[in-house]
């Protein structure tokens, strides 16, 4: 009995919640490695871009709501997910031709793409805090809880509960259906294909006859559907803060690279390493001890590896740690 | 016509300045003015490493931070009871941190063929963290109870805070050294996001850990190095001063008692302009003196090995320069005067606001000064300080002014037009972005572009 308390103990505080917040980063971090590998530059704006997919996500689901029009049990912003992953399509397209072709054209350095992405990144920042304004906005309805820990105790008599809320599971499922779709288009179809030849060897495949132009444009809308709805995932599951989001970017860049930048499976594992490490080395173990070992063992301290504040430290220290010993990732970078 | 541009582009920035404080007041053309002068010490820092050396150092804030620390440790007051009770496990803790750190560092250096050197190091680091806090949990509950309200911290060292300065340069260069150590081996992009995270680590360090920093708790009323408000509104000679350079004002009022209240509101007002005078000309000397020194080192031969390593790093390598000491030297001097600038505005600022250093604010927009101003070019740097802050404490106005402009067909209860007045602080990253993006794409090598110089 004990030994399935502190199962459930794991699983209700580590577990569950790991996934989520992994989930949430794999998405966003196969779209930054997605950019790395197709255009080759590290994309600052990203986070910026995600708060802009998620904007456009809450003011539909606003739009919606006083229509009266709610998706049942779920959320109504997966009704609204397709017209927000639309805006930021548009919206990326339009920055793509505005500014980052000028660039392009120019070969310029890789640092100048990092530039310019500062100052989308500015303008983002500010058209989304003129538009929707800086504060935290909260814009989950529907069923909240899958399961409540008090019925989840009812149920099972144990004295642990286990609480799952509906939109980790969302989260779950968007990504496992979100990521299964983009494997099996870069792998198995003929234009995912030659996007992995152009990332692999950019003169090869225009040799080949691969139309840059059409790759690229690709590669900005998968990266912009990946964004609104790793985005609207992050928000529906704790809350809309556009700093938030541009926080957000530190760890996502830490799971990119960790997973081998310019690497979309690495980038997705990258994200879950991130994520269970920073829950489970900031989680205190003293009940999950107190429950495994006999009371004369029973720990006084509370066995937490590092306190909560240092939550975010931890994905920049793998960072630094992965960059020191395999400075090309886990898994190989720079292949599609 | 060699230096036509400098003097034209600063003679409008002072114009500029001179314009606010006539049109607004004396007070916030000063404020400007310094902190103008604080950011160009930045940039000047970030332009030596990515201007002379071209490294890409996004972790400024992080060196901020540590300037920021600097001030706290220099000029506070000790807390004796604290170092009574704590001070000798923080000691050790201190003395096991840089164990653990030189311990490192042989075993790199001695056991360099050994296959299993990495995982040697990484078991360290993780085995050091949980004994680390074994020692030193203690003392720090210990510290941090004493006087939680008002202290609970270590203090400092009961300094004058102008040495915090240097203090804070050369905190920044030693965690640089750590920091250039580790990460300047790395590709252009990696080493920028790289940099990022380990100043967010440093951010994050400076804001928990309370026994050094009092954490959000914030530090305020720190020492200044000019003289205080209430100090000079008490002082005789300053008063009669304000009714000398006042004369013909005060003489127009025969009543003596609002003749008395007149003067007092200028003595207010003429002792915060006296003090931000002060602090303009520490400044301004400051400014100065690195630039000349910055300007000579550019035209030293140093300065022409660096720009050949900065250019064609094989090329300089095939000459027999050391590339990786001189970039490691360089990281440590640009972080060093960053850390100086971060000192001197928390000195500014008279408070030290762990929680208020963000990415966006004290990383990426002194890099916009350094894009916008000039890279390689001091004297771009501190230009783009200077019309950078400007445009940052300025564009709210000017936001305002346009949006009146083009919603003055709009009623004033105007749903719409409330909410952008409302969001008018947020203009100012709107104006950056743009004016990056502008410059990036027609002036690329920014407002005052770096000069060939021939010798």
């Amino acid at each position: 009995m004990d030994f399935l308390n502190a199962i459930i103990l794991i699983s209700n505080f580590i577990i569950v919640p790991a996934i989520t917040y992994g989930s949430q980063l794999a998405l966003g971090a196969i779209g930054v490695t997605l950019i790395y590998g197709v255009l080759r530059f590290a994309n600052f704006a990203y986070g910026d871009l995600m708060a802009f997919g998620t904007m456009i996500v809450i003011l539909f689901t606003w739009y919606l709501q006083s229509k009266g029009i709610t998706f049942g049990l779920l959320p109504t912003a997966l009704l609204a997910l397709p017209i927000g992953i639309l805006f930021t399509i548009a919206i990326s397209l339009f920055f793509d031709k505005t500014i980052f072709e000028y660039y392009r054209e120019k070969k310029s350095n890789p640092v100048t793409f990092i530039v310019v992405s500062l100052g989308i990144m500015f303008v983002l920042n500010a058209v989304v805090r003129i538009i929707i304004g800086p504060n935290d906005i909260n814009f989950m309805d529907g069923h909240k809880f899958i399961m409540k820990a008090r019925e989840f105790k009812q149920l099972t008599g144990l004295n642990e509960g286990l609480a799952i809320k509906s939109t980790q599971v969302i989260t779950l499922i968007t990504t496992i259906i979100t990521c299964s779709l983009l494997f099996y288009f870069l792998n198995k179809t003929k234009t995912g294909k030659s996007m992995r030849a152009y990332s692999d060897n950019e003169d090869l495949a225009l040799l080949s006859g691969i139309d840059p132009k059409k790759i690229i444009l690709l590669t900005w809308v998968i990266v912009s559907i990946l964004a609104t709805v790793a985005g609207t995932l992050y928000g529906l599951d704790k809350s809309f803060k556009p700093f938030t989001y541009f926080n957000n970017l530190l760890p996502i860049f830490a799971a990119t690279i960790v997973g081998g930048i310019g690497n979309p499976l690495g980038a997705f594992y990258g994200g879950f390493l991130i994520a269970f490490s920073e829950i489970a080395l900031t989680y205190a173990y003293k009940k999950f001890f107190k429950y495994l070992l006999p009371e004369s063992l029973e720990p006084s301290t509370l066995i937490q590896f590092i306190s909560t504040d240092y939550k975010f430290a931890i994905s920049f220290a793998i960072l630094v740690v992965v960059l020191i010993f395999r400075p090309n990732g886990i898994f190989k970078g720079k292949v599609i | 016509m060699k230096n036509f541009d400098i003097k034209i582009s600063f003679s409008i920035m002072a114009l500029l300045i001179i314009l606010v404080g006539i049109f607004q007041s004396g007070g916030v053309a000063l404020s400007i003015l310094n902190l103008c002068l604080i950011s160009a010490v930045m940039s000047m820092g970030v332009n030596i490493q990515w201007g002379f050396a071209g490294l890409i150092n996004f972790g400024v804030m992080g060196f901020l931070a540590i300037g920021g620390l600097a001030t706290v440790l220099v000029s506070v007051p000790p807390v004796i009871e604290a170092w009574s009770a704590g001070g000798m496990g923080m000691l050790v803790s201190g003395a096991f941190i840089i164990a653990v750190v030189l311990l490192i560092f042989f075993i790199n250096k001695k056991l360099s063929d050994y296959k299993y050197k990495n995982y040697l190091i990484f078991l360290i680091i993780i085995l050091s963290i949980p004994l680390l806090k074994l020692i030193s949990g203690p003392s720090i509950s210990k510290i941090e109870s004493i006087n939680a309200a008002t202290s609970g911290f270590l203090g400092g060292m009961n300094l004058p805070i102008i040495f915090s300065w240097f203090f804070g340069a050369l905190l920044s260069a030693g965690v640089a050294f750590v920091i250039g150590k580790v990460c300047l081996g790395l590709r252009s992009d990696y080493l920028a996001i790289s940099t990022l995270l380990i100043s967010g680590i440093i951010v994050s360090i400076v804001k928990h850990e309370e026994w050094l920093s009092r954490g959000v708790k914030n530090v305020i009323g720190l020492k200044r190095p000019a003289p205080y408000e209430v100090n000079l509104q008490s002082s005789d000679w300053f008063i009669r001063l304000v009714e000398f350079l006042n004369t013909s004002k005060l003489s127009k009022i025969f009543d003596i008692a609002e003749r008395q209240d007149l003067l007092s509101k200028l003595v207010i007002t003429s002792s915060g302009i006296v003090v931000k005078l002060c602090f303009a000309f520490i400044f301004l000397f400051v400014v100065c003196s690195l630039l000349y020194f910055s300007e000579k080192a550019l035209r030293s031969p140093w300065g022409r090995m660096m720009r050949a390593i900065r250019d064609n790093e094989d090329a300089a390598k095939a000459m027999g320069k050391n590339v990786v000491k001189q970039h490691l030297f360089i990281f440590m001097l640009g972080s060093a005067i960053i850390g100086f600038a971060g000192a001197m505005l928390v000195t500014y600022d008279g408070l030290f606001t762990p929680s208020s250093y963000q990415p966006l604010r004290y990383t990426f927009l002194i890099w916009v000064m350094v894009l916008l101003g000039g890279t390689g070019n001091n004297y771009g740097a501190i230009l783009g300080a200077f019309v950078v802050w400007f445009i940052w404490i300025q564009s709210a106005p000017f936001a305002l002014y346009i949006i009146n402009l083009f919603t003055s067909q709009l009623d004033e209860s105007n749903a719409i037009k409330l909410h952008l007045i409302n969001s008018i602080p947020y203009f100012r990253y709107l104006m950056m972005g743009l004016g990056l993006l502008v410059v990036m794409r027609y002036r690329p090598k920014g407002l005052l572009p770096e000069k060939v110089i021939r010798n």
